[in-house]
């Protein structure tokens, strides 16, 4: 894909196929109305398609689609999907990186959605390619369709067999109409045999011998690496700089300043410092000398937000989300009120690989290797900072370090573009782990007041639930200060807990550190105040926390989503949420006694269009605690590899422990104060405990498994410390001393 | 003035700033990626390399430290990724993005060679220095096992 500056399906063909003779079937992942297959082939521009399989005369069998591997293994997951409907070992499916095409914009990975959304796409492409091999082969036999089949990488036919490999097929199949993927026949899942089973991922072997390439071990001939020093302060903005003794630092070649690139892919500006080697650039970097104007932001700090927060929460939310009954009036009148705070801090997402870009921008064409999950957005900017037009712009997507949400960004691409522009040669922008800790979008911090009142019978007669927060739309929408707050809940504005009264209100509040998508996003609060909050409201009800649960979530139906637009999306399905709590606990061994000083707490939430549920054992005495076992029970619908789901659930576990256990991002005169792994530690692992998790079988189909465990980790954990001291922690992340 | 040392049992000798960390010296002089970048003050492990068979973070390693030295990086840990630490990582399907396993498995491979039948408090000693913020810390604990117990059967065929 080297030459991907592709517009229309014809070119695409061309490039694609290298000359010779291919079955090429395009179709899209992105959801839209299917449109008449025939005439989107004949249109020109814009391509509707935004992925392909391609069957080679070699049997060689390519996926190519927008989809990036960050370590969620969706390079093993899509082919096995796209295999079981084609009749191929899947295990031979390549996947290839779709170019980027600015007339498609949404090409992205993230929000847990690439089974999710990909899932009858991919069955459907497969499907298709298989009737039209089968069609090719009946049509030499001159034999009907029906007496023939796809069988591994073949069409056989007959007793005694003969058969074609598809390869030998696709010349003539790739002259037959495209049927409509609509109503291309899908394999009965009874048939499967490849979805639904265990599965090693494809990519171990490269990320076992140093093979696997990141964004980071992007090398081009002639490239120059560069560091760039930025405001410590948020918003802050170069004054002035002194770069002689920098530009003295052996292999330094050049120091420039690159201006701000406003509220689009949101840097800041700074100094770029360009060398020969990135060693020599970070060395230059602590030879210069950099007046700044730091701006309105270098007041802020987290003492200063949480007054803010305090002053926001002692009057009404500023905006009435969703308002069911009179929750204010049921409170009054109950004898049974529960009132508690809830704190949650910036997070930052920390990828192992820090961020890095590299991008070589000639005359009239760029050139970028970009560790992205949003390559479509890169594009967008280096073609900005170029002055070229999108489809001038090659985006190489490579494999991630890790993405969580922090490689949707733009930023770290905008300003290897402004580098690159200025320099004239190709460039690797380099993040160190302080740039990467100190400049990221962080989750939110935020504030929560919940109320609960519970009538004469232990039932919940009324839940309020008041947030402030720095939100992620008031950093990006235009409407800024406005931000109702819904963004805010997520799923968390979607009570599974039946009560007549409910009542969501939110205030926002200003920060300048820059917010957005950590892993989970809202639903890593909504489910920390929600799961903890009716923990409490059972024990002040006298009663046991999951009988508690089961009882007011009460009968299996399904509640629509709240919010606007959400209501037609899958509702959530109360009898999968008890089903999830009822497996974690069953495998938890809930009701089996613990030693004194020992607690289990569970909890279950719905996110993502998946609901996970967990049961964390801690042990606690003087004040240390120590979690000693998370059991996670999922309900993800059908699960293409169980293996990977899995290894998502123990990841995303491990990822949440981390922000319930160990540091906060915090801010002091407008700057964060952590910078590396010595300051905001990570689990590790002698800290690690081990992880069961359990998957219910599920005929549903797959929906999001990257993200949902987040949000049950940390009420789990807090709750089970409750159980084992009797102290209830509201503010995360958890330290020692909150138990004292 | 050139350094030389021994890189994956091949000389090799480089002309660089004698304070250069080996890692870039690696990385950015030779080539040779496998080895990562994670946090350039020898916190996070994703650098590790063997120097003359010691678990070592090259971030923090001048490369004159290093001359007349035996390296061994992740791309000389064997030739065709049969090393039984290799075989055991994909057994267990450890990797998930992958970036912090050169490490991980360097740091691994220096225990095992140390310990061959590890307990579990003897890897969360070996272990400990090397952050995997995909978490795959129970799948390379299990894959550690695996790979002692590989070794052992080898050792006792052969």
């Amino acid at each position: 894909m080297s030459n991907a500056s592709v517009v229309n399906r014809r070119d695409f063909l061309k490039t694609s196929a290298a000359g010779g003779a291919a079955l090429m079937i395009g179709f899209r992942l992105t959801p839209r109305t299917f449109g008449d297959q025939a005439k989107d082939q004949e249109e020109k521009t814009p391509n509707p398609f935004d992925a392909w399989v391609r069957i080679t005369p070699d049997d060689r069998v390519t996926l190519v689609l927008g989809k990036s591997e960050m370590g969620q293994g969706v390079y093993t997951s899509l082919p096995m999907v796209l295999a079981e409907e084609l009749c191929v070992d899947w295990k031979k499916v390549h996947v290839e990186q779709a170019p980027t095409n600015p007339k498609i914009y949404d090409l992205g990975t993230g929000g847990s959605g690439s089974i999710a959304g990909s899932w009858l796409p991919l069955r459907q492409a497969g499907a298709a390619a298989r009737e039209m091999l089968i069609a090719a082969a009946a049509k030499r036999w001159e034999v009907g369709t029906e007496t023939c089949k796809a069988k591994n990488g073949f069409v056989v036919h007959g007793h005694p067999e003969r058969s074609f490999r598809f390869g030998e097929l696709v010349v003539d199949a790739s002259n037959l109409p495209i049927p409509n993927l609509n109503k291309v026949p899908l394999k009965n899942s009874d048939d499967f045999t490849i979805i639904g089973r265990d599965m090693h991922r494809l990519d171990t072997a490269a990320k076992s011998n140093g093979s696997a390439k990141f964004g980071i071990d992007s090398r081009v001939p002639g490239m120059l690496y560069a560091v760039i020093e930025r405001c410590p302060v948020f918003e802050g903005k170069v004054a002035s700089f002194d770069a002689s003794k920098a530009k003295a630092v052996p292999g330094v070649r050049d120091v420039f300043e690159i201006k701000t690139s406003g509220r689009g892919a949101s840097t800041t500006g700074g100094v770029a410092i360009l060398a020969d080697n990135s060693w020599a650039a970070i060395q230059g970097r602590k030879a210069l000398a950099v007046k700044w104007e730091e701006g309105a932001a270098a007041n802020e700090s987290s003492e200063e937000l949480n007054k803010q927060f305090l002053d926001k929460a002692s009057t009404p939310g500023k905006n009435i989300l969703r308002n069911d009954g009179d929750a204010d009036a049921a409170l009054s009148a109950s004898a049974r009120k529960l009132e508690a705070v809830y704190e949650l801090p910036f997070a930052a997402h920390v990828c192992m690989e820090p961020m890095n870009c590299t991008v070589h921008i000639r005359p009239d064409s760029a050139e970028a290797w970009v560790p992205s999950q949003g390559p479509q957005w890169a594009q967008a900017v280096i073609a900005e900072a170029a002055k070229l037009p999108p489809e001038k712009v090659t985006v190489h997507t490579t494999l991630m370090g890790g993405g969580f949400g922090r490689r949707y960004q733009a930023d770290f691409v905008m300003e290897a573009a402004q580098v690159a522009k200025i320099s004239g040669k190709p460039v690797m922008v380099l993040w160190t782990r302080e740039d990467d800790m100190q400049h990221d979008f962080y989750r939110p911090a935020s504030y929560h007041k919940l109320q609960g009142a519970l009538d004469s019978q232990g039932k919940l007669a009324a839940w309020k639930h008041f947030q402030t927060s720095t939100s992620i739309a008031a950093k990006w929408s235009q409407k800024g200060a406005d931000d109702p707050g819904m963004g805010e809940f997520g799923t968390g504005a979607t009570i599974p807990y039946a009560t007549p009264n409910v009542r969501v209100e939110y205030t926002l509040a200003h920060s300048s550190a820059p917010r957005a998508w950590w892993r989970s996003v809202e639903h890593s609060s909504s489910g920390f105040v929600m799961e903890s909050f009716v923990d409490e409201l059972a024990h002040a009800a006298g009663q046991e926390a999951l009988e508690f649960r089961l009882k007011l979530i009460g009968d299996s139906r399904k509640i629509p989503q709240f919010g606007e637009g959400r209501e037609n999306y899958h509702p959530l399905d109360t009898a999968r949420l008890k089903g999830v709590l009822q497996l974690a606990a069953e495998k938890a061994g809930w009701d089996k006694p613990l030693r004194k000083g020992q607690g289990r707490g569970i909890a279950g939430f719905y996110s993502f269009y998946s609901y996970v549920a967990a049961v964390a054992e801690v042990s606690a005495a003087n004040s240390v605690f120590k979690v000693n076992r998370i059991v996670c029970a999922v309900d993800c619908g059908r699960a293409v590899n169980p293996n990977g789901v899995r290894a998502q659930v123990e990841s995303a576990a491990i990822y949440a422990l981390t922000a319930t256990v160990k540091d906060a991002i915090t801010v002091d005169r407008g700057r964060v104060m952590q910078a590396n792994f010595n300051d905001y530690a990570m689990i590790r692992m002698n800290e690690a405990p081990p992880i069961e998790v359990y998957i219910v079988p599920s005929t549903e189909a797959p929906t999001g498994i990257g993200e949902p465990t987040v949000p049950v980790i940390a009420p789990a954990i807090c709750n089970a410390i409750f159980k084992a001291t009797g102290k209830r922690l509201r503010r995360l992340p958890i330290r020692n001393e909150d138990l004292a | 003035m050139a350094i030389s040392f021994t890189l994956n049992g091949t000389a090799q000798s480089v002309e660089v700033s004698p304070d250069m960390p080996l890692l870039w010296v690696l990385r950015d002089t030779l080539n040779m990626t496998g080895t990562k970048f994670g946090c350039g003050m020898a916190l996070c492990g994703a650098c590790t390399v063997h120097i003359n068979g010691e678990a070592t973070r090259s971030c923090i390693t001048p490369i004159s430290s290093v001359a007349g030295k035996k390296v061994t990086t992740i791309e000389g840990l064997s030739a065709d990724g049969s090393h039984p630490v290799q075989k055991a990582w994909m057994e267990e399907d450890v990797p998930q993005c992958g970036y912090c396993q050169s490490g991980q498995i360097m740091s691994a491979v220096a225990l095992l060679a140390k310990k061959p039948n590890p307990t579990d408090a003897d890897i969360d000693d070996a272990m400990s220095g090397n952050i995997c913020r995909c978490g795959t810390y129970q799948r390379i604990r299990k894959a550690i096992h695996r790979a002692a117990s590989m070794a052992g059967k080898a050792h006792s065929a052969g």
